[in-house]
């Protein structure tokens, strides 16, 4: 197994699109998960997609956080509060930089991306949306970026439009005109990176073509933000959404960014304490961007935690985790064509993230991700919540192997290996 | 290969109901009729059921959509386990009947599959018989996003 992954062409298959290469071997080393065996076997770790392991580094600053720096923040006038709140606002200047945002002000801690997404639709969209105005997504949309306008859309008589996709998997952008011919069109919201194909979305056409109708654009990056620098002005978006989850911080936190002039016109979304300016009987008035948008008790460990887990992902060097991806996802694609009656989707290598989803003729993912499982090998199986993409391709289900910094290639051959399982067990 | 674990879930006559299942098809203008989905992994299942005169014996059962080994197998076992009983019988059949008849460990994920043709049996028998659904079934077959 070993030997197959270290002969020569595995380090050729694509090129490396330079810059600083990691080494997922050491990297490994800072993830406690894989100190342990699956059914008695090393653990293939293949679904980062769904959610990333965490490193030591990133459990270990929340710990701190909550042994050394722990009350409620921007609250009391103590010692403890002001190290509590300064830790908070730092992980948000972090998410800042992260993200390359002209102002902290504009970073909204949330629960993930989905809730982030729903903050705008919500927010913004119950404002702004009417009859005669149309909402456009994806085909290729996870439903957190798709049931929030689907809804939100309906409840105001707004119309919700699709971008399809053509024969390769590939967002149709000749489809826009006709859409554009469908009405007002508000609100365009897309993925950056496709959960379930991997697909690098070619946003910056669709940013261009949103504003020229006037409407807001607004980017689904929780599967971007793990693998490729995400920068919201280089973009052009208007909002974006991240998830902590995903990138080596914890759950229950991730970010939104807005910009201040749209976040300063929109209502809010949850209300409650802390996003208050006053509040009397007859009127409240709303707090400063971004508290108006924070209702509640913050994750403040969370954030923490979301901050050291942008400190690693920088010293590892986004454009690096970038390289190995695109390097794995070739690889495998290579190996998982080998096999007999396997049916490959999405694009080619170095147009996705490191995400490959596959079936094997006449066997459902359930069953082999089962069999997989039985090998230590822990891949998706399913509709990755992504059911319109699904319908279009005519399946119910697909399987999927994700990568993320700490995969190496013999996490690979072995999923291939327990694939030839597989099909022996439905011969 | 030699791994007990999915030699056990995956054996012989589960391999056979799912690659040859027993009830496969459709019955035009069934007497009851239910279609169920996992909203975990997107598998469907319509079930068709015909009743002998009495409006009461289960005369034919038949099944169509896809899934997986488990679901499949599963249903095509209650297709068999089923020809002849009567509706009201079956409509509250212990799940455990059938489970003993699969006769394989399942973790709590794969039961759902297992157990989806029974439930959208039983609701499609309800709903003919014009009997509430028991709790939990209700709006089983109205989980499709939408």
């Amino acid at each position: 197994m070993r030997s197959r992954c270290e002969a020569p062409g595995y380090h050729h298959l694509v090129a490396v699109t330079g810059g600083m290469k990691l080494d997922a071997r050491t990297l490994r080393r800072d993830f406690p998960i894989f100190e342990q065996e699956i059914h008695g076997k090393p653990l293939a770790f293949l679904d980062s997609a769904a959610s990333s392991q965490k490193p030591r580094q990133m459990l270990e600053a929340m710990t701190r956080f909550y042994e050394t720096s722990y009350a409620n923040v921007h609250r009391g006038v103590y010692e403890l509060a002001e190290r509590a709140t300064e830790a908070l606002e730092h992980a948000r200047e972090r998410v800042r930089a992260f993200l390359n945002a002209p102002t902290s002000r504009e970073i909204v801690f949330v629960r993930n991306a989905t809730e982030g997404i729903n903050l705008v639709a919500y927010a913004w969209g119950l404002s702004n949306l009417g009859p005669g105005d149309v909402v456009v997504v994806t085909e290729l949309e996870h439903h957190s970026n798709f049931v929030p306008w689907q809804f939100i859309a309906g409840k105001r008589g707004a119309a919700l439009a699709l971008i399809p996709l053509d024969e390769h998997g590939e967002l149709d952008l000749t489809s826009l005109d006709a859409i554009a011919a469908q009405g007002n069109v508000k609100a365009v919201a897309t993925n950056l990176v496709s959960n379930s194909l991997g697909t690098i979305n070619p946003v910056e056409k669709v940013v261009a073509w949103a504003h020229e109708q006037g409407a807001i654009f607004v980017c689904d990056a929780a599967q971007a933000a793990p693998h490729m620098a995400v920068d919201v002005q280089a973009l052009g978006v208007d909002f974006l959404a991240i998830s902590g989850h995903k990138m080596c911080g914890p759950s229950g936190v991730g970010a939104l960014w807005g910009r201040s002039e749209l976040l300063l016109e929109m209502d809010p979304f949850l209300t409650g304490g802390h996003m208050i300016a006053s509040v009397r009987p007859e009127k409240t008035t709303w707090g400063e961007l971004p508290h108006k948008f924070e209702a509640g008790t913050a994750p403040m460990a969370e954030a923490v935690g979301l901050g050291a887990a942008i400190d690693y992902l920088d010293a590892v060097g986004l454009d690096a985790i970038e390289a190995h991806e695109h390097e794995l996802a070739a690889y495998a694609l290579g190996r998982l064509g080998e096999l007999p009656g396997i049916q490959l989707y999405g694009p080619p290598a170095d147009r996705r993230a490191g995400i490959v989803s596959f079936n094997l003729e006449g066997i459902h993912p359930h069953d082999v991700a089962q069999i997989l499982d039985m090998q230590g090998v822990a891949i998706r199986a399913g509709h990755h919540c992504c059911q319109p993409l699904m319908q279009k391709l005519g399946i119910a289900a697909t399987n999927r192997a994700s990568f993320y910094l700490y995969t190496i290639p013999e996490e690979i051959d072995q999923l291939v290996d327990g694939l030839h399982t597989v099909r022996k067990v439905f011969a | 290969m030699s791994d007990p674990g999915f030699e056990q879930m995956y054996r012989e006559v589960i391999l056979d109901h799912y690659k040859n299942p027993r009830g496969h098809g459709v019955i035009d203008a069934a007497d009851a009729e239910a279609e169920g989905q996992n909203p975990l992994c997107g598998d469907e299942v319509t079930i068709y059921v015909a009743f002998a005169g009495d409006g009461e014996t289960i005369d034919e059962v038949k099944f169509s959509g896809r899934g997986c080994a488990i679901s499949q197998a599963a249903t095509s076992m209650l297709t068999e386990m089923v020809q002849g009983r009567g509706a009201a019988e079956v409509a509250a059949m212990d799940k455990d009947e059938l489970l003993d008849q699969i006769g394989i460990p399942l973790t709590p994920v794969r039961l759902k599959c297992a157990m989806l043709g029974l439930t959208t049996l039983k609701v499609a028998l309800h709903k003919a018989k014009g009997t509430p659904l028991p709790e939990g079934l209700a709006g089983f077959d109205e989980l499709e996003l939408s």
